[in-house]
């Protein structure tokens, strides 16, 4: 796989004749991290899906390493080295875990799956277990970790957080923390737990009803509280107790 | 966990389902030859069992595995059944060699009708393949110059097996023939449903985005597990052939292929075993019931499916672990 620089430009996409996303445009270098922000309903998973090729994308480029991706089909994309973990944790429920990872190998060996394991242990112990019958945060750590053995270049990760306990939190994002500076991958996180995300990310993009209301580095968000308060909303600050490390 | 006891723990699992599937296709292999000894006389139709097992069992693979949605799955069956009896009748009698040409046909058509059927998928899917079978069986019906037409494909006399043992009246040879095929096939298709391609089928069944996200191009995955799935049902074909000496229009029609499907239901689609089960329970009280009531055999039939359909929907191989788990009064811990 490549390094990894990731870009969109001018990107605009939707649902049939909608149009959900206007205009949007980003870099990411090889191993950047890339928070994406914003309210409920302001485009944050259509973005991550076009990305993929899962919507209808009526303007714009979409670059992986400087070569144009955005005319491949989503099959193409991911053999080129983009990897995607959808917000609906896409795991195969009648598959054991073991099964589950095994199928994304693409051809690697079987022992391969025990980098898998090495990132998250839990999901050692249920390996023979059936996917449907894991909790939320082992099913969302299993999306992540069938992503990874396909060896993405890029990550796309939708609301990984989403429902979970605030120690399985933890422990997801400690893995995909180790994970991004053991591979240098480049990571786009769409994410609604905001201190969190800046606390992963190095970049971070904010959606306005599709379009980008706010980009920069992530300190210089920190920074700008007015920003936050204005784009995000106060009560998504105090959500979590980690938000006094904004401070 | 270090890389050693990975590589432990995956080889165990593999021992683990070696040692399930081997015991699997031993008892097939036993419970084939109890039939041959406690039914001598029945032998005709535990033969039609047989190559009616590997007809199941291929759709099991499109559907069940993969999640095809087909009714005119016999073109494959009738491909392999026509391919053999012709060869034979041209002079090609060695049944091994005719058990090839029949998959080799199978395969062929499964490949070529694949092509189509898959470029849709959910109902149009079903009416393409439905299409196809008549489409298949007209031309059957007009090429009577090489199928004999509605009279049947005659005079098929393979020669004896390995050149020891002759096809005899009583049906003896065809039997333990088709068996033989049957536990091998069976074997191999075991393997194939456990490997990472087989998974990957599953995983399409399950939702084919998902597997496009992955960067698997989910069509020419299911062209290649249509193909697979053609040879085992030409294998069938190719079996009735053999084993009765005759080819008729009915083995390339609609009603074989929804008869089929219907043995797939009974016995549990998503399973090689429920496809075997669902084989033997509808041929069997196919045939004894209609001999019993020729005239209301399928509304008695018909019942049966509700019957299962509504209190075992993973069909009759899941009646054990749900005879099981009402014995216990509990339900069943599904995490392990």
């Amino acid at each position: 796989m490549g390094a990894g620089r990731f870009e969109a430009i001018g990107l605009t996409a939707g649902y049939g004749a909608t149009r959900v996303i206007e205009d949007v445009s980003f870099v990411v270098p090889p191993g950047g991290k890339l928070a994406v922000l914003g309210r409920n309903g302001v485009g944050k998973t259509t973005l991550l899906a076009t990305l993929m090729g899962l919507t209808q994308r009526h303007a714009g480029r979409i670059l992986l390493d400087d070569v144009v991706v955005s005319d491949l089909k989503t099959s193409a994309r991911a053999r080129r080295g983009m990897g995607y973990v959808p917000q609906t944790r896409d795991i195969f429920p009648s598959l054991s875990v073991d099964e589950n990872l095994v199928v994304g190998l693409k051809g690697r060996p079987g022992n391969a799956v025990g980098e898998a394991y090495r990132l998250f242990p839990r999901l050692e112990e249920r390996r023979l277990g059936t996917a449907a019958f894991l909790s939320g945060g082992e099913q969302q750590m299993l999306t992540t970790a069938r992503s990874i053995l396909g060896r993405p270049s890029v990550l796309l990760l939708d609301e990984p957080l989403e429902g979970l306990a605030p120690i399985i939190c933890d422990e997801l994002m400690a893995a995909l923390e180790q994970l991004t500076a053991e591979k240098s991958m480049t990571v786009v996180l769409v994410e609604q737990q905001i201190e969190r995300a800046l606390a992963f990310a190095d970049s971070a993009l904010i959606l306005e009803r599709g379009r980008i209301a706010w980009s920069g580095e992530t300190c210089e968000l920190r920074e700008q509280p007015h920003i936050i308060e204005s784009l995000l909303g106060l009560q998504a600050l105090g959500r979590h107790p980690a938000s006094e490390r904004l401070s | 966990m270090t890389s050693a006891s990975i590589a432990d723990s995956v080889k165990e699992k593999k021992t683990t389902a070696l040692s399930s599937d081997l015991i699997g296709t031993l008892a097939i292999a036993v419970l084939g030859g109890a039939a041959y000894v406690v039914f001598p006389d029945d032998l005709g139709l535990l033969t039609r069992i047989l190559a009616a097992a590997f007809f199941v069992l291929s759709l099991c693979l499109v559907t069940g595995i993969c999640g095809i949605a087909t009714l005119g799955h016999a073109v494959m069956y009738g491909a392999g059944a026509y391919a053999a009896g012709y060869f034979c009748v041209q002079g090609l009698t060695d049944p091994i060699a005719l058990i090839v040409v029949g998959a080799m046909a199978g395969a062929v058509m499964g490949a070529v009708s694949g092509a189509i059927i898959l470029r849709t998928s959910g109902l149009p899917q079903l009416v393409l393949s439905i299409a196809l079978v008549q489409l298949m069986h007209a031309a059957a019906n007009k090429a009577s110059s090489i199928t004999g037409g509605s009279d049947g494909l005659i005079g098929i006399s393979p020669a004896p097996v390995l050149g020891l043992f002759a096809f005899d009246f009583y049906g003896r040879t065809a039997y333990l023939f088709g068996l033989v095929l049957l536990v091998c096939v069976f074997a191999v298709l075991q393997r194939l449903v456990r490997s990472p391609f087989g998974l990957l089928c599953r995983g399409i069944m399950q939702d084919r985005v998902r597997v496009a996200a992955m960067g698997v191009s989910v069509y020419p995955v299911l062209i290649r597990m249509y193909t697979i799935s053609g040879a085992v049902a030409g294998i069938g074909g190719a079996l009735i052939a053999i084993a009765t000496g005759v080819v008729g229009l009915d083995s390339v029609s609609f009603a074989w292929s929804a008869e089929a499907l219907v043995m797939l239901v009974l016995g549990g689609a998503s399973s090689l075993y429920g496809a075997l089960i669902g084989t033997v329970v509808f041929m069997t009280f196919e045939h004894f019931v209609s001999a019993a009531s020729p005239f209301h055999w399928l509304a008695i039939v018909g019942a049966l499916l509700i019957a299962v359909v509504l209190f075992l929907p993973k069909g009759l191989q899941s009646f054990p672990a749900r005879f099981l788990v009402k014995l216990r009064g509990g339900r069943r811990d599904h995490s392990s």
